[in-house]
Formats: structure tokens, sequence, C-alpha cells
């Protein structure tokens, strides 16, 4: 789960890690209050998505009058932003947030994520600050720093003076509040069973301070029962309607941009069944994982959801029965037919345990627009053959 | 032959009496696995599906000998499970269970190493030693015994890849699920390297999936180590990056870990790589004939 800005600064500053002072605002009048509230004589009117690059795509604008914060907020509320983050079709702007104006003089990066290989959290930092890190590690990587951190000890020392000398900084007091920065935001991370931090940039002001210019965080979804203070930050208008819908009912899914609807049970089956697809020549409509305990209620939702893309011109309905016998399956998938629906050629292949029995009832059903298929192969090649003859 | 379990391996359960721990147990006791007693808090000196019913891990290892544990604990309390098996002297656990947090993986799995438990998990169907020994919840009739070994983050990849590899007319030694989150315990390098020593393994198959760097370093250990031949098949190919794909740890995150580049890498160490699953038992036929 990911949050916006101006909550992950609502997270830092309970920690003590420093921002720049902010108010969320949902109106341009609320916007200008904000600017009132906070002083001084420029702001920094930020859109709030679950998307990097916001900047270059238009949402975060400076404004040196409450005139400016009142126009820059009405501009910016309701726009739909384009950030390479977003694809294509954008990200609708409800919130901005209204921060005030800081006196840059270097972008630093700091960020946390967890080190698979090594199997803890490893710090990452960089004096390239205010670019895209991918980019960074891609052109220059011995410009990224990367300390990792056992959290059987926790931030050491030695870990801080890593960070400071990497990053070029002499100066002993801007070292220490530096060091104390980093070792409160790895604190930050394990406390709330973060995936990820990044505050790009990080900037060191004028007075030798460091301040997180901007804050993004995602979290481990499988630890969010034990912070109802994190999950109760969800936004349910980021994430993709029908990927939530589908999580309701226990099915993993994300929507993809080609022509053939997949449902299939296995995270692993349900990859490898978009590669075939590919592999023959047809494009997948989306990732389905119905899971271990597939049943007519779950392949019912999965047809209704896979059938509002209106792209998809053919499903392929991919099962290998393990403990769950294809046979219930087969009767399923007739029962979510009734339930639900199914105008496009829905090629079946079911194996494992009772998959004769399973073609026997499809055989019987005698439906028109299933088509039962032997084995992966020959499922996949007639559901990319289904796809082209519809068109 | 085969590796780490076989019929002679003990058993037992963590979670032995909640609804999954009894199910897949009464399955795997059909299938003929050693299964001698199982741990749930409170209910020691019971009995469950024949088998004695103790309070801690310590006590089930005192009274039966056992030195492997299947773990169905509910997500948050897999660490603490997992902990108290290595803490007892088990020497493998196998943990089912999906959806344990991350820092608690990182714990519990560091817990274990520093008491030499190897640890198979969390998030995967488990271990088969083909008509000795299941440990897990897979389909045990589908896996005939063979001289081919199997190592696949997913599950049903691992049963889609065995009843392929069946029906060429050949079969399994020992399949293992090494799961689909972001740390695991026992991964490809490791059961690659006890796999080259067992003389029941004449070929391996090895799945693996986006995200992360493991099938990476299983190439780099392939090409230096591994004398048998290996096919392989990365599930993600088509995979949109940064996109979680059901698996906690298939993401492709800032750009790495493609199926692309793993794809390469176990190429450049001599494995045959196929582009659909639909292949594996076709390319396994295949190097073995060479």
């Amino acid at each position: 789960m990911n949050i916006h800005e101006y909550q992950a600064k609502q997270i830092f500053a309970k920690y003590g890690v420093p921002t720049p002072r902010g108010i969320v605002a949902n109106t341009p009048a609320e916007a200008v209050a904000n600017a009132k509230e906070l002083g001084g004589n420029i702001w920094v009117v930020k859109a709030q998505i679950h998307a990097g690059g916001r900047g270059l795509g238009g949402g975060v604008k400076l404004a040196r009058s409450l005139e400016e914060v009142e126009t820059l907020a009405s501009e910016i509320l309701g726009m739909i932003l384009v950030t390479h983050q977003t694809g294509p079709e954008g990200k609708l702007v409800q919130k901005v947030y209204i921060e005030e104006g800081a006196d840059i003089k270097d972008e630093l990066y700091l960020g946390v994520v967890l080190d698979r290989a090594k199997e803890m959290p490893v710090l990452m930092a960089s004096t390239e600050g205010g670019m895209a890190i991918e980019d960074v590690a891609h052109d220059t990587p011995e410009k990224i720093i990367k300390i990792a951190v056992d959290p059987a000890v926790g931030f050491q020392g030695f870990h801080g003076r890593e960070l400071v000398f990497g990053l070029g900084i002499t100066d002993p007091n801007e070292q220490k509040k530096l060091i104390s920065f980093a070792s409160k935001l790895y604190k930050l991370y394990m406390d709330n069973d973060a995936e990820m931090i990044e505050i790009n940039p990080l900037i060191k002001t004028g007075s030798g301070d460091f301040l997180a210019l901007d804050g993004k965080m995602g979290f481990d979804d499988s630890a969010l029962g034990r912070h109802p203070d994190i999950e109760a930050m969800r936004d349910i208008s980021e994430e993709d309607p029908d990927e939530r819908e589908a999580g309701e009912y226990g099915l993993s899914y994300v929507s993809l941009d080609g022509e053939i609807g997949c449902m299939v049970n296995g995270a692993g089956l349900a990859m490898g069944t978009m590669d075939t697809i590919n592999y023959m020549g047809g494009t997948p409509a989306n990732f389905l994982d119905v899971g271990g305990k597939a049943n007519a209620e779950t392949v019912a939702k999965g047809f209704e959801i896979i059938l509002k893309n209106p792209n998809v011109k053919a499903i392929f309905v991919n099962i290998f029965g393990g403990i769950v016998r294809c046979d219930r399956i087969a009767n399923g998938i007739l029962e979510a037919t009734k339930l639900t629906d199914v105008h496009v050629p829905v090629i079946v292949r079911l194996d494992g345990t009772n998959a004769q029995e399973a073609a026997e009832i499809l055989k019987n059903a005698n439906i028109a627009n299933i088509i039962t298929a032997t084995d992966l192969a020959d499922g996949a090649a007639k559901a990319v053959a289904a796809a082209k003859q519809a068109k | 032959m085969s590796i780490l379990v076989n019929k002679d391996t003990k058993v037992i359960v963590q979670g032995f009496t909640g609804k999954e721990g009894s199910f897949h147990a009464e399955q795997c006791l059909a299938y003929g696995t050693k299964i001698v007693g199982g741990v749930t808090p409170n209910k020691g000196g019971t009995e469950h599906l024949g088998q004695p019913v103790f309070n801690t891990v310590k006590e089930a290892v005192k009274a039966t000998g056992a030195t492997v544990s299947m773990i169905f604990v509910p997500p948050a309390f897999v660490a603490d499970a997992v902990m108290e098996a290595a803490d007892a002297g088990i020497e493998l656990a196998v943990i089912i269970t999906e959806g344990a947090p991350v820092r608690d993986m990182q714990a519990a799995k560091a817990y274990a190493v520093k008491r030499n438990m190897k640890t198979i998990g969390p998030n995967c169907p488990g271990i088969i030693t083909a008509e000795e020994c299941k440990i897990g919840i897979m389909p045990g009739m589908i896996f005939k015994k063979g001289n081919i070994g199997l190592i696949s983050k997913s599950g049903t990849l691992t049963y889609e890849g065995t009843n392929q590899v069946v029906k060429q007319g050949l079969g399994i030694s020992t399949a293992v699920g090494i799961g689909g989150d972001p740390i695991i315990g026992l991964s490809y390098k490791q059961l690659l390297a006890m796999f080259e020593q067992d003389p029941e393994t004449h070929a391996i198959v090895m799945i693996g999936e986006i995200g992360g760097d493991l099938e990476i370093q299983a190439a780099a250990f392939i090409k230096e180590n591994i004398t048998k031949p290996v096919v392989a098949f990365i599930a993600g190919q088509s995979a949109p990056k940064g996109k979680r794909m059901g698996h906690a740890g298939a993401i492709i995150s800032g750009g790495a870990g493609t199926a692309a580049e793993k794809m390469a890498a176990l190429e450049a160490a001599g494995v045959k790589v196929v582009v659909s699953p639909s292949e594996i038992g076709k390319a396994v036929a295949e190097v073995l004939k060479k």
C-alpha cells in the first residue's frame, strides 16, 4: 500500500525527521487559508497523487502571492496529471499540499528499501538529488551509496559515517544533523513495516539544515493488520477499481492492454499463461490468479471483472487442479456462465485431478462458446486463434 | 536417494489442529509421510489424526525424534513458529503459510541460519520426494518417481512442470517449492548443489519468476558447479514493470529483476531456457538424450 506525500510527512514529523511546514487542502479556498496560516511570502502548491514525476508533469508550482496560491490550486485541483509513473491515462488530482518555500542549497537523495539479496534494509543515498534514481543507478552507479543495516543491531555509528563521508559532507555540525536524520528514517521504516521510503530531493538549506522536501512511502501489505493508523491512510481513489474489487473476492488481478482475458490458478502459472499467449502471437488482457480454492462464485466474479474490459476478445481459463478437483471447477464454470453473461469464446484447459470427468462435463453441457483444450500449449493456441477470428 | 526428505523422515506439524493444518496433514499421512505428531498450544496430551499433540516443539521433538516441521500457523505467528522450531533443534522447517510480514521473516530467517536450521518457504507448496514423503500441499498423485529434480518459486508451475515430465515417461526425484516471497529459505543455489550430489537425480528443472536476483545468482553458480543438465523457465516475460504479480516477491522494481535478464544469465551459463512453461517436458527429454 502506498500513501501520499503529505501523509508520509506526517509520519516523518512524528519521528522528528525534519520537513518544511505544510498543510493539505481540498479546495482553492482551503489552499489560501493554509498559505496564510503558514505565513511567509513564497509557497509551493503540490498535487497529491501516488506517482513520482509530479513536477515535470506540471503538478508542482511555486506561488509568490496568496492570489497565485488560489490560481495555481484551482488549476491543479481537478487536473488529470500525467507523469512517467501514471501511464498515459494520468491521475485525477483531488488534494493539494501547500508548503512553505525552502532555501535550497543542495539536493540529495535518500531512500530505504529491502535488499532482497542481503535480506535486510538498505539505505540508498546519492548526491544526485532531484533526478530519477533509476537513471542515476543506470548511468552513474558509482554515485549511489548503499548501506545495509542489520535489523538485529539497528542503525550504528559507522552506518552514519559511511553515509556522510560517502556524500562528501565535511562540516561536523552538518554531519551530525544528517546522521540523526538517517537514523530516524531507518527507525520509522522498521517500526511501520515500510516496504519503501524515498526522499527525492532531501535538501540542504543555506543554513546547513537537512529537510525532506518530498516523501514517498510504501508499506508491506502483509503487515498492515498491525498498523491500523497506516491502514487508515489508504486512499482507494488511487487504486485501480477492478484490481480492488478482485482483491475483495480473494482474486489477484492486474489489467494489461491486450485482447485475451486470462483466468488461472496460481501466480506462477498465471504469468506463464500470459507468456505462452505472447509466445503464440497473442496479447494477454490481464493477469488473474483465482487462488487455490477456485469455486463457482470466484470463477463467476473472475469472468465479470475480465469482461469489464472492452478489449477482451476471448478468455483462456487455465487451471491445473491439484487439491481442487477439475470436475468441480468444470461445474463452477458452467454455473458461472449462468451467473454472468459471457459473450466471448471461452477456452478451457483443465488438467490434473479428475481432468477426464471435467472434460465430459463440459462436453455434455454443449455450450456453444466453450472450447476445450488438452494442455497449456493447445489452450493458448486456441485462445489466440479465437481472438484473431473475433476481429 | 533424493534430497532433504525421504520415507524415513519424521515430521511434526505446527498448527496441527487448525483447519488447513488438519486437512493437509491428513493428506500427507495418506501419502505415506511419517507424521509423528503435532504442536498446538494448550492441546498437549490430546491426540489428533491418530498422532500425539504437544504444547511446544521442544516436547514434540523430545518425544518423537522428529527432524522436520511443517508450519501451517497463521501469518502473524509464522516468525514465532520458525524460531521455536530452530530453538528446539529441528533441522528443516517447511513454511506453507502465505502472507507473513517481511520484517518478521528477516528476523526469523537470520535466527534459523544462526542455529543451522534449513527453511523452505514461506508462501510455498512444500517439498516432495516422489512416492516416499510429501511435506506440503501439492497433489501427491502426479509425482511419479524418477530422476528429475525440480525447484520452483511457484506451486502450480511445479505441478505443470511435473505433469509434463511425467508425460514424457520420466519422473521426479525430489521437487521443492521454494516460495514466492521477497525473503525465502533455501534457494536455487543450495538446492542445485544438493541435486548435483544426489545420484538419483539426472537433470534439474528450475522455475523462476520476475523480482529479486536469486535466478541470476543461480546462473553464476551453475556455470561453476553444476555438471547435470538444467532446464529453466522464468515466468513474467510479459509482466509490466512496477506491478506485483500475485506473489509478494514477483515485482520488477527500478527496472531490475526482469525475466529477460534472468533468462540471458541462465542461457549464458549453459542452461536450456524455454520461453513457455508448455515446453518444459520436451526440453527435459531433449537434454537427457545429449
